[in-house]
């Protein structure tokens, strides 16, 4: 018996960009039916050699094979009809259009198409993947989960029977993530195969059969996922020892920096999204508010960062009262605000050495007179770029051109060069790889023995633990608690974040 | 065989593909110049070939261009700003008009003052006519959330309508004997012109040096690095607590202003008179539209382009009277110019490939 031909077979893949080479005679084999894995850090080259197999570029150099066959791969036209389906990171629906609409959309080529039909096909298809969904609901009343069911579906519709999917969970809350990984084992089962992007061992531990990493464009392993374990894949991920456990020196209690009472704000829909919210933090202490995202923590860091406005409460930088400061002022009081969406808080198409400005430009030595002093400009932004160790080919080069582990490392290094006493910052390391996140991690616990006061988001029990002295659980806009940053109150931590434990402010740390 | 077309986005945008970019899109638009001119049974080289001569082939051409060249200069650049912020100020023409107005006004009533008092005088209210009337669309858009392109463009004919019923009427010079005019300026409410030329210095100095001043402050002061931020990503100037409506106000009084000093160099240095609005500006503020954008929204680059764009409207001058064509051939080019600058603005920042696939 013959054996039977890979699903999928890229052979020398190179591919370069401005300069920068994004995948190296990069091999990988996906055999028929597995779900197989694709890790590597950010910028690894993981999206670039599934938009290569997707149609979307295409490569300088190499070969791709189809189950055995050489095929010629121009467009995702050309792939779809190879039956490869593609699910990105950033989902591309119609907002406004229903699913139905969506999952038809592009296909065929008459002007009329018969909904009825369509509609029953995807009921059918969603039935024996088990993916629930309302056909007929519009894309804006989905949840992310929802959304990404859509996509798949869209994919399925199409013929796809090797399914590439571009870090899947990235949006998702845990339970859809559960539910996705049991849709994926379902699709395999069904004879598909599918190629699954992350940098998340947990996720390669436990869906998929086998996995190739990359990294700085070049394969460095495949191996089976049975006969390997997360310490090794993060070693041949990073390639060097990560450094999970880093060393946090005891706290002492200074006084208190940013202090916030009985804070009330509003949501864009106009409804109560922080309700009655105190707290401080203290010189030298990092502050975790732990919760699900959704739950009026993006509001609460808005109205601190004065983005938005409070209802009622007051808010306090070094005593001083900033409840109606504006933005200006509370950066002249010394808060930094690193937002969850980090593109709000740069400008994707000027240079780094331009973006590296954006909270300077006004005083000396930036700003003389009424010019900018392009020099020195330049010189601040080749000293933070070696500093923090972000990967560019140059201080002009725009900064859509990084990739996003750099893009915050950027980031980060201009909210630290200002003169900062109060960090506030959220979700730093989402969608970072390991080792992106490791030196994110040391940055913040550096700023904590330099006696800074942070304030820290994170949907990330895990990083919060690591890195916070306190923890408070936010949960409906409302803190339930704030308790010691220990292994010990994880359980608390977790019933307050589900809303079932409430303790009384007398006992809060 | 097949030959299959595919768009990829550019990552980088060279400044040779800009300039070659600008370079296809004139190219294109003078092809299909040449189709309409056809069809009108002119000979397209032909026509070319006059439109070329009649404004840059001689003395006398060149010195028309230059003298069309200033309101385009003016407004051109104030336009490139204010685009450049991503607030699209359209209503060029009626600041023109407005500029024309005040500084006009100033002139025909304050004729006995020194020239070198009066001339600041009426270029200062210009200046001020023109910025109130960007103020408008800047506060509508600021404080209601209003599209200052519709508000821009509707001030136009506001503007238009304005300098009518004051030619028709309370400003209608006596001795006029019923046509439209105000009564001539006095002498020091004219501006000198280069010789015997119609080319009026103080106002091409005067956009020459607004022009590089323009551009020194958008791309070297902390203002300007403020406009480009604000236009390139509102939310992060907001975030680093820039204010994004004073940016808006800036820019909007900024270009109404410059598009007002043009029509104070068009009444005070071509007609000496206000008369009908096509006569002061006959497009002059839609044309700066063009000056702007085939300048890539650079100001400086707006010196060559709106020079460009003068010797065009005398050579559109010279052929509609020579090859007796409709006077609205110059706005169909406009048109088709514009139209293919905003689609190089497309190719610059995608790449097409044609490629053939077995």
């Amino acid at each position: 018996m013959s054996e039977v031909p890979a699903a999928v077979l890229m052979k020398g893949i190179t591919k370069r960009f401005a300069g920068v080479v994004a995948n190296s005679a990069v091999d990988l084999e996906v055999k028929k039916g597995e779900i197989h894995a694709l890790l590597g850090e950010n910028g690894a080259g993981k999206t670039t050699l599934m938009n290569i197999l997707y149609g979307i570029y295409r490569p300088d150099e190499g070969e791709i094979y189809i189950n055995g066959e050489k095929a010629h791969i121009h467009s995702p036209k050309d792939a779809i009809k190879l039956g490869i389906g593609m699910v990105h990171q950033q989902f591309r629906l119609v907002q406004t259009h229903t699913v139905v609409e969506n999952v038809i959309l592009g296909t065929g080529n008459g002007v009329t198409f018969n909904e009825e039909e369509v509609r029953q096909k995807i009921v059918e298809l969603a039935q024996r993947y088990s993916l629930a969904i309302n056909p007929d609901a519009r894309i804006w009343q989905l949840s992310a989960g929802e959304q990404q069911r859509v996509e798949i579906l869209k994919a399925l519709y199409r013929g796809a029977k090797i399914l590439i999917l571009d870090e899947p969970t990235s949006m998702l809350t845990p339970l859809e993530i559960k539910e996705l990984l049991q849709t994926l084992r379902r699709m395999t089962e069904e004879g598909n195969t599918i190629i699954f992007i992350t940098h998340k061992l947990d996720e390669v531990t436990a869906v998929s059969h086998r996995v190739t990493i990359l990294r700085q464009g070049k394969v460095t392993a495949v191996l089976e996922t049975a006969k390997t374990h997360k310490t090794e894949l993060a070693n041949l991920m990073v390639g060097r020892e990560v450094l999970f456990r880093l060393e946090k020196q005891p706290l002492e209690r200074g006084a208190a920096v940013l202090r916030v009472e009985g804070l009330e704000a509003l949501n864009d829909k106009g409804l109560v999204a922080v309700q009655d919210v105190t707290f401080s933090v203290y010189r030298g202490e990092i502050l975790g508010i732990a919760g699900v995202a959704g739950n009026g923590q993006r509001e609460l860091l808005e109205v601190i960062a004065g983005l938005r406005p409070a209802n009622k409460g007051k808010i306090f930088i070094q005593d001083r009262e900033a409840t109606y400061a504006s933005i200006r002022e509370r950066i002249g009081m010394g808060l930094s605000y690193v937002p969850g969406e980090r593109m709000t808080a740069l400008v994707p198409n000027m240079s780094i050495a331009e973006n590296m400005i954006l909270k300077s430009y006004r005083k000396s030595p930036i700003c003389k007179g009424l010019f900018i002093d392009r020099q020195v400009m330049l010189d601040l932004a080749k000293r933070l770029i070696q500093e923090y160790e972000v990967v560019t080919p140059g201080p002009d080069k725009p900064v859509k051109l990084l990739s996003g582990g750099n893009i915050q490392r950027a980031l980060m290094a201009r909210e630290l060069s200002q003169e900062v006493d109060v960090l506030v910052v959220a979700y730093p390391t989402s969608g970072l790889d390991v080792g992106a996140i490791e030196t994110i991690w040391k940055i913040l616990l550096s700023q904590r023995s330099l006696g800074k006061a942070t304030l820290l988001v994170s949907d990330d029990l895990e990083e919060i633990l690591t890195l916070s002295d306190r923890v408070a659980v936010m949960h409906n806009g409302e803190i339930m608690g704030i308790v010691e940053a220990k292994e010990e109150n994880i359980e608390k931590i977790g019933l307050m974040m589900a809303g079932a434990l409430k303790i009384d402010r007398e006992q809060w740390v | 065989m097949s030959i299959r077309v595919r768009i990829e986005r550019r990552l980088e945008v060279s400044p040779q593909t800009q300039i070659l970019a600008i370079l296809l899109s004139l190219f294109l638009s003078f092809v299909v110049i040449a189709v309409i001119f056809s069809f009108l049974g002119v000979e397209p080289l032909n026509a070319y070939r006059r439109i070329f001569l009649g404004g840059f082939g001689s003395i006398y051409g060149l010195s028309e261009s230059i003298t069309k060249a200033i309101p385009l200069l003016l407004a051109g650049a104030g336009l490139a700003l204010s685009f450049k912020a991503r607030v699209y100020n359209i209503g060029a023409e009626g600041q023109i008009l407005m500029g024309a107005v005040v500084g006009g006004g100033i002139g025909l009533f304050l004729p006995n003052l020194p020239r070198s008092l009066l001339l600041p005088l009426m270029f200062l209210g210009g200046f001020l006519g023109g910025a109130v009337w960007g103020l408008i669309p800047a506060f509508l858009k600021t404080r209601f959330r209003v599209d200052e392109v519709l508000t821009s463009l509707m001030l136009v004919y506001i503007a238009s309508d304005l300098v009518r019923y004051l030619v028709y009427g309370p400003w209608r010079g006596p001795e006029q004997r019923g046509f439209p005019y105000s009564s001539p300026f006095s002498l020091s409410a004219q501006l000198p012109h280069l010789g015997t030329t119609r080319i009026h210095y103080p106002t091409l100095i005067l956009a020459i040096l607004l022009a590089v001043t323009v551009y020194i402050m958008l791309f070297y002061t902390k203002f300007g690095y403020e406009i480009r931020v604000v236009g390139e990503n509102p939310s992060a100037g907001r975030y680093a607590g820039m204010s994004v409506e004073r940016v808006v106000l800036f820019v909007l009084v900024l270009s109404g202003g410059l598009a007002g000093l043009a029509g104070v160099g068009e009444v005070a240095g071509i007609h000496a008179r206000l008369g009908p609005p096509e006569g002061i500006s006959p497009g002059y503020g839609f044309t700066a539209i063009i000056v702007a954008w085939l300048a890539r929204l650079n100001p400086l680059l707006t010196m060559i382009s709106a020079f460009f764009m003068g010797g065009l409207l005398v050579g559109g001058d010279a052929i509609q009277t020579a090859l007796n064509l409709p006077s609205a051939t110059i706005f169909v080019f406009n048109g088709v110019i514009l139209f293919f600058i905003i689609a190089a603005e497309y190719l610059t920042n995608y790449r097409i490939k044609v490629e053939a696939v077995r």
